[in-house]
């Protein structure tokens, strides 16, 4: 599958995603999430970053 | 009658991912439902099927999981954890005190609530080196040594300036001799699942994965297998990860975690953990 950075504009070529998913950009390093649209299309969004109580 | 379970997240981790696959392997019903697209009417409690008998939170922020767990427990959803559960492991000064009142050997820990005091609790009582931590949040995130007087007095100031008025509780801790590694259990209801040594990574003093932590498989002798189990039932049983540090006198248990991550312990003890879950999940269903 192939998605464009929502940051950086660049390419990313991801295999198998599911929705919730994290991937980083290889060009910039942003950290997306993987979500789908309202069509049902996988998409790609800047994720959450880490707040102060997360984590075990 | 056919049990459906859910699992919300905030992010999907291997963990969830191992989750969500494990129920597909049973052939059980299990809806991901991403917690940051939830919208929850806590005026109205009836039952929302959505969530199906049981719910799995795995949110990787501990205060939303810990509300969505209060919310769906009132609409009659039974959730892994409960709150009762997740908030009491959320908090280390709840969760030390716990242990305690059990008899559980647990790192010495005095607590105070102003700079000043905290302070003469360093110089008075505890000595250094001693560890302060935050009573919430993790990954060893603000866990900090406290090597010398001048050390302390900067750490505190620090913490003083910080917005988030829970940083003004001063939990500290004595600092336990022990090898470079600690001792992760992952318990789930009454049964042990999986246990490792986390080896500190070559550049960190703390031993959390997160933070590069190595693992390896750790065999329990009955006696520490016994403690472990009457941790996990002190907070309140669930799926958990009990920390546990070999000390000169034997060992302790510092930590109860209640949204515990079980990758290093999956990928060497080849325990199916979260096909453990899944059958918990349906166990509880079923009641």
């Amino acid at each position: 599958m192939k998605f464009k950075c929502p940051e950086c504009d660049g390419d990313i070529d991801a295999k198998e995603v599911i929705e919730g998913e994290i991937l980083s950009c290889p060009d910039c390093g942003a950290e997306l999430e993987v979500t789908k649209d309202k069509k049902g299309n996988f998409e790609l969004r800047v994720a959450e970053s880490e707040g102060e109580d997360w984590g075990e | 009658m056919t049990q459906t379970l859910s699992l919300l997240y905030d992010r999907v981790r291997v963990e969830e991912k191992e989750i969500i696959n494990a129920a597909q392997k049973k052939g059980v019903e299990l809806r991901p439902i991403d917690a940051k697209e939830l919208r929850l009417d806590i005026t109205d409690l009836s039952k929302d099927e959505i969530f199906g008998e049981v719910a799995i939170e795995r949110c990787v922020s501990h205060f939303r999981g810990l509300y969505i767990t209060s919310i769906l427990e009132n609409k009659g959803v039974d959730v892994i954890n409960p709150f009762s559960v997740a908030s009491l492991c959320g908090d280390k000064l709840l969760c030390s005190m716990k242990l305690a009142k059990a008899g559980i050997p647990t790192p010495r820990t005095i607590v105070a609530f102003t700079k000043e005091e905290a302070m003469k609790v360093l110089e008075e009582d505890m000595g250094y080196p001693a560890v302060i931590k935050p009573v919430f949040g993790s990954w060893g995130r603000l866990i900090a040594p406290l090597k010398d007087r001048e050390t302390a007095q900067a750490l505190l100031e620090d913490r003083e300036e910080m917005g988030n008025p829970l940083y003004q509780i001063y939990y500290i801790q004595e600092m336990v001799e022990r090898p470079p590694r600690d001792i992760r259990t992952v318990v789930v209801g009454d049964q042990i699942a999986a246990s490792i040594y986390r080896y500190s990574a070559p550049d960190d003093w703390r031993t959390n994965i997160a933070r590069g932590g190595r693992a390896e498989v750790c065999n329990l002798n009955d006696e520490l297998r016994e403690l472990i189990l009457k941790a996990a039932e002190v907070v309140g049983t669930g799926v958990l990860g009990v920390d546990a540090m070999e000390t000169k006198e034997g060992i302790v248990i510092h930590e109860v975690n209640s949204t515990v991550e079980f990758k290093g312990a999956m990928s060497v003890s080849e325990v199916d953990i979260p096909g453990m879950i899944i059958d918990y999940a349906l166990q509880k269903a079923r009641k």
